[in-house]
């Protein structure tokens, strides 16, 4: 699983321009779905048969991961930027990022701005990829980049910008691959969905068109297990898989984490209850599409989330597979 | 239907805890208290409580009404040494919750023992422990706790949860002056008004089909509403709600006079058509009303409901209540009464000319 | 050239906040009743024209927007003494407002918003910026009373601007006008829609409430469930002189021909539209402009998550000064914005919708 987590890790896919990263989860899933397809959001949705009598099931992992884009190329060759998602000022400066050609950038911070004194905004920084002047650029407004470097695994704990939410794009296709030659009798969507990060824009299309009878996001979460944690969450690295009660977009159906919950006592899977106090995930769009679907996400606890050094660990997203496959191997009763 | 039974039933809504994502309780006692007005009752995907009333045969119409049943609250994030760290579940505000009687509903092992919760206390540190500047803070909530006066090794073995609901204990308390103070008047207030509305409606003739909705979740986003018309594709929408009654001291350019009648909302959030029928019929029928200016989002289900698919012609209709958001929320009875009067009438008077009046006042 | 001044003059001079929209839904209908099969009014106000292509079937359906609703007030309070208390619809940035003439309410009763005499004012007190409850709209009424038998609680009120004309040079016609954004867009909308039939189908919506929510938009999209979608908007432009060592591009430049939005915050712009835009304008020698990614919203961010999704795109005319008593806008963008969009609907097909 480390493998695919560091293939994973390393493909681009910003907000928008996830074609890298659509390719090679394609790739990854080869053999696992019946049918494979693209929408017009580059939703990748992949569906594998059930052999029948049972629920239509939806689950979404984003694709996408926060960015940056070009907005302006100066003279000396210096690149002024916009946000693609959220974008924390205080996590930039210093920061490597990595644009779809593979061309390595710092990002700086101009004279204008005082950093020991008070946080500079996003506008006062730029990225410098070591050009002399702007002929010398081959990126131009509108050129999309992501924080870099890639993968690095230590003993259990991963270390990427993008494990939200790579993690849970590992997860899901673990999920695939466990099920080949199951018997599962429920339909599954499983959706590598876009846009997460900038309005849960590709699962509001996903979740409308494939009108699933229940959904589960799969996507990270914070910790409260760090120094001083405020407010206070009880959510650790190490200590399962996460079913999500509620965060500030969404409160999970009962019913469905209480199933799930029971679940994860009966099989003796790792897991913890999670109340997340700011942020959201695609389960909230799927959650209020059409006439509503009964939907709830588990989540991959994880530290330093929008920081260039984001953290999991892989047993999490080891018993969040657990929980997955141990689901759809049984009938559903809401 | 009358006037003391629509006062008895706000007395029974107010009585019964829904916290959003947790409102069965209330969708349960709707339900008993509609029964004998209405034909058909489903829930659906999130809970929202979808009761139908039938017209004249043919209909040409569908009628929704929305009255949402949930009500802010707490939840527990973290549970330590016998006391519970809280997170507001809607609009809270932490000044009005310390100080505060509240009741805890727990899930884990051992909770069915307490199918009516615990009782719970939110304090404060007495103020000779604190600074003058401390004093004059308000506390935020991340650092306020949930007192059970229990011994932390009750709840050891896990009965109470993260996700775990608080709800604040507010009483209903008669006050002078026709004037009543409880919690969770938004929205109980407009709840009693639709069942009030379905209860008057069953001595009249009506052509067009009513869907009573309870809503769900409309504190933390109209997310009820916004499936519910979905489901229910009606013609005509009216959302019923609650705005800010006047209160001495409070601007008077954004409250509204108790005792003088629901509001009608004006403004994009309404279809204009709608709210000049309502604001003509509570003319003609001597009902007191106030327009209620409102330049964008209303903050109510209306938002949702107005969008939901092609589009559905909406109006709202809101009854003035002082201290919204707090456990004592205050309301003049006899404006429920009025809302629920005006409400039906409007519904016996829709027929199969309306939709084309509508669309006249648009085009 | 004149004609399309003539019809944006009226446009823009029509009374139209967000919610009220009907003065403007009228002058669209005169405009362009000739020129399209059919015209329809929806439940919230949206005016929904369709034009059948001319092309073989199958024939893509595409959906044009272009919100008729302007930023304006509404009168919330009529006090004791006749001033009026009142709220803004849509985004209005109230340092803008002191001093301003305005139009209330269906009789288009002329009122001004009243401003702090210099004079009076001391120190701090001078140099703050007034806040809008501290604002009130005074129509010279004397009383409550006499105020309550001209307005009412819930009357919208506009800016009282009227259309001029600035410059006649035909490389630099500059006009200035009150709600370009969005009357030039419905003026790119109903002259594109004089023009000959399309291969495609055409769902023109002059939509309303965009102002409030893009509320409008996100209905009619539903309705029609068009293949794509384009929103025609009226946009920032910001291209005053910088300071002569500032390095930046403005968020587009007046006389620069439309802007193509890439991003902003309601949406990514679909690839295969954009390269379409593209292609059309180098076909046709237009030069366009790239809006400054990140800012603001348009009507593509809802009609690009209608049904099952929308491949949507947003083409602007560059406006200076939108969302205050006055902008201005240069005609040769306004008429290369038709162009693009002309040669951009001769050319689209089933292949550039593909992800």
């Amino acid at each position: 699983m480390q493998q695919l987590a560091k293939r994973l890790a390393e493909a681009f896919g910003v907000s928008g321009f996830e074609d890298e990263i659509r390719h090679v989860i394609r790739e990854e899933i080869d053999g696992l779905a019946d049918e494979v397809r693209v929408d017009a959001l580059g939703n990748l949705i992949a569906f594998r048969k059930g052999r029948g009598g049972g629920k239509r099931i939806m689950f979404a992992a984003h694709m996408d991961q926060i960015g940056l884009m070009v907005s302006h190329v100066d003279e000396k060759g210096f690149m002024r930027f916009t946000n693609v998602g959220f974008v924390y000022a205080l996590a930039s400066w210093g920061g490597q990022v990595r644009f779809a050609d593979g061309t390595i950038g710092a990002i700086g911070v101009d004279g204008r701005a005082d950093p020991r004194h008070a946080l500079p905004e996003l506008r006062d920084y730029f990225i410098d990829v070591g050009a002399g002047s702007k002929a010398e650029v081959k990126q131009k407004v509108g050129s999309v980049d992501a924080f870099w470097p890639g993968f690095v695994a230590q003993g259990n704990i991963w270390f990427s910008p993008n494990l939200d939410d790579r993690a849970g794009c590992v997860a899901l296709v673990q999920t695939l691959r466990q099920l080949k030659d199951a018997p599962i009798d429920h339909d599954l969507y499983a959706v590598f969905t876009t846009q997460e990060e900038v309005g849960l824009r590709g699962a509001t299309a996903a979740g409308y068109a494939l009108e699933p009878d229940l959904a589960i996001a799969l996507d990270v979460t914070l910790t409260g297990d760090i120094p001083y944690a405020s407010p206070a969450m009880e959510v650790g690295l190490g200590k399962g898989v996460a079913i999500k009660i509620q965060d500030s977009g969404m409160i999970g159906h009962p019913v469905l984490n209480a199933r799930l919950i029971d679940l994860a006592e009966a099989e003796g899977i790792p897991y913890q209850l999670e109340v997340l106090q700011g942020g959201t995930t695609d389960a909230r769009a799927i959650q209020v599409s059409r006439a509503g679907v009964p939907a709830t996400a588990l989540s991959v606890p994880s530290r330093h989330v929008h920081t260039p050094s984001q953290m999991v660990d892989q047993r999490d997203v080891e018993a969040a597979v657990r929980l997955l496959t141990a689901f759809l191997r049984r009938p559903i009763v809401l | 239907m009358d006037k003391a039974r629509i006062n008895e039933i706000l007395g029974q809504l107010t009585a019964v805890d829904g916290p959003p994502g947790s409102e069965s309780r209330v969708a349960e006692l709707v339900e008993s208290l509609a029964r004998d007005t209405v034909t058909e009752v489903r829930r659906d995907a999130l809970g929202n409580l979808i009761a139908c009333r039938r017209g004249a045969a043919e209909a040409p119409g569908r009628i929704m009404l929305a009255a949402h049943i949930d009500e802010i609250a707490l939840v527990v994030t973290k549970v330590e040494k016998g006391f519970l760290h809280i997170a507001a579940i809607g609009g809270v505000d932490p000044r009005s919750v310390i100080g505060q009687e509240v009741i805890v509903y727990p899930s884990g092992p051992g909770s069915d023992r307490y199918p009516a919760g615990l009782p719970g206390y939110i304090g404060s540190r007495p103020p000779h422990l604190l600074s003058a500047d401390d004093r004059k803070k308000v506390v935020p909530l991340k650092d306020l706790r949930v007192d059970l006066g229990l011994p932390a090794s009750t709840l050891d073995g896990g009965m109470i949860r993260v996700g775990d609901r608080v709800v604040v204990r507010g009483p209903y308390c008669e006050l002078l002056n026709g004037r009543v103070a409880t919690k969770a008047l938004d929205n109980r207030a407009s709840v009693a008004v639709m069942l009030g509305t379905l209860g008057y409606l069953a001595n009249m003739t009506h052509t067009w089909d009513v869907y009573a909705v309870a809503t769900v979740q409309e504190e933390v986003g109209v997310r009820g509403a916004t499936v519910s018309a979905f489901g229910v594709q009606p013609d005509l929408a009216i959302a019923l709600d609650v705005t800010f009654g006047d209160t001495p001291g409070v601007n008077g350019g954004e409250t509204f006079p108790q005792d003088h009648g629901p509001t009608i909302g004006w403004g994009p959030n309404m279809h204009p058509g709608v709210a000049g029928q309502l604001k003509a019929l509570a003319d003609d029928l001597e009902i007191p009303y106030s327009v209620e200016p409102l330049p964008g989002n209303s903050g109510t289900d209306a938002w949702a409901i107005q969008v939901s698919q092609s589009g559905v012609p909406t109006g709202l209709l809101s009854v003035p209540v002082r201290y919204m958001h707090s456990p004592v929320e205050m309301v003049v009875l006899a404006d429920l009464d009025r809302t629920a009067r005006l409400l039906a009438a409007y519904i016996a008077r829709l027929d199969s000319r309306t939709l084309g009046d509508l669309a006249a006042e648009i085009s | 050239m004149v004609e399309l001044r003539t019809l944006l003059c009226r446009l823009s001079e029509a009374f139209g906040p967000s919610g009220y929209e009907k003065a403007v839904r009228t002058i669209v209908r005169e405009e362009i009743q000739g020129a399209v099969d059919r015209i329809d009014v929806d439940t919230m106000g949206n005016l929904i024209a369709f034009k059948a292509g001319a092309g073989a079937e199958p024939r893509l359906r595409v959906l044009l927007t272009a919100h008729m609703d302007e930023v304006g007030f509404m009168i919330t309070q009529v006090k004791k003494d006749g001033m009026l208390s009142f709220k803004p619809v849509g985004g209005v940035d109230p340092r803008l407002l002191l001093g301003k003439r305005l139009v209330i309410g269906e009789n288009r009763l002329a009122g001004i918003i009243g401003a702090p005499v210099p004079h009076l004012q001391r120190g701090e007190a001078a140099n703050r910026v007034v806040d809008l409850d501290d604002m009130a709209i005074d129509i010279g009424a004397a009383d409550e009373k006499g105020a309550l038998g001209k307005v009412k609680v819930g009357d919208y009120a506009t800016f009282a601007t009227g259309f001029s004309v600035l410059c006649e040079d035909a490389g630099w016609p500059t006009v200035r006008g009150k709600a370009f954004d969005d009357r030039a867009g419905c003026a790119v909308l109903a002259a594109l829609l004089k023009r000959e039939r399309l291969p495609v189908d055409l769902f023109a919506v002059f939509t309303v409430q965009e102002e409030v929510g893009l509320r409008g938009a996100r209905v009619a999209a539903h309705r029609v469930h068009p293949d794509a979608a384009f929103a025609l908007e009226g946009t920032l432009c910001d291209d005053l002189p910088r300071p002569p060592d500032e390095d930046s591009t403005p968020v587009t430049r007046l006389g620069d021909g439309p802007a193509l939005t890439l991003m902003d915050r309601s949406v990514v712009a679909h690839p295969g539209l954009m390269a379409l835009l593209q292609e059309s304008a180098a076909a046709e020698d237009i030069s366009i402009q790239y809006k400054a990614p990140g800012l603001g919203g348009t009507e593509s961010g809802v009609t690009h998550l209608a049904h099952a999704g929308v491949p949507s795109a947003t083409v602007s005319v560059p406006c200076r000064y939108i969302h205050g008593p006055a902008a201005i806008l240069n005609l040769n963008d306004l008429n290369a914005t038709v162009q693009l969009m002309d040669a951009t609907l001769r050319r689209i097909t089933a292949q550039d919708l593909a992800r």
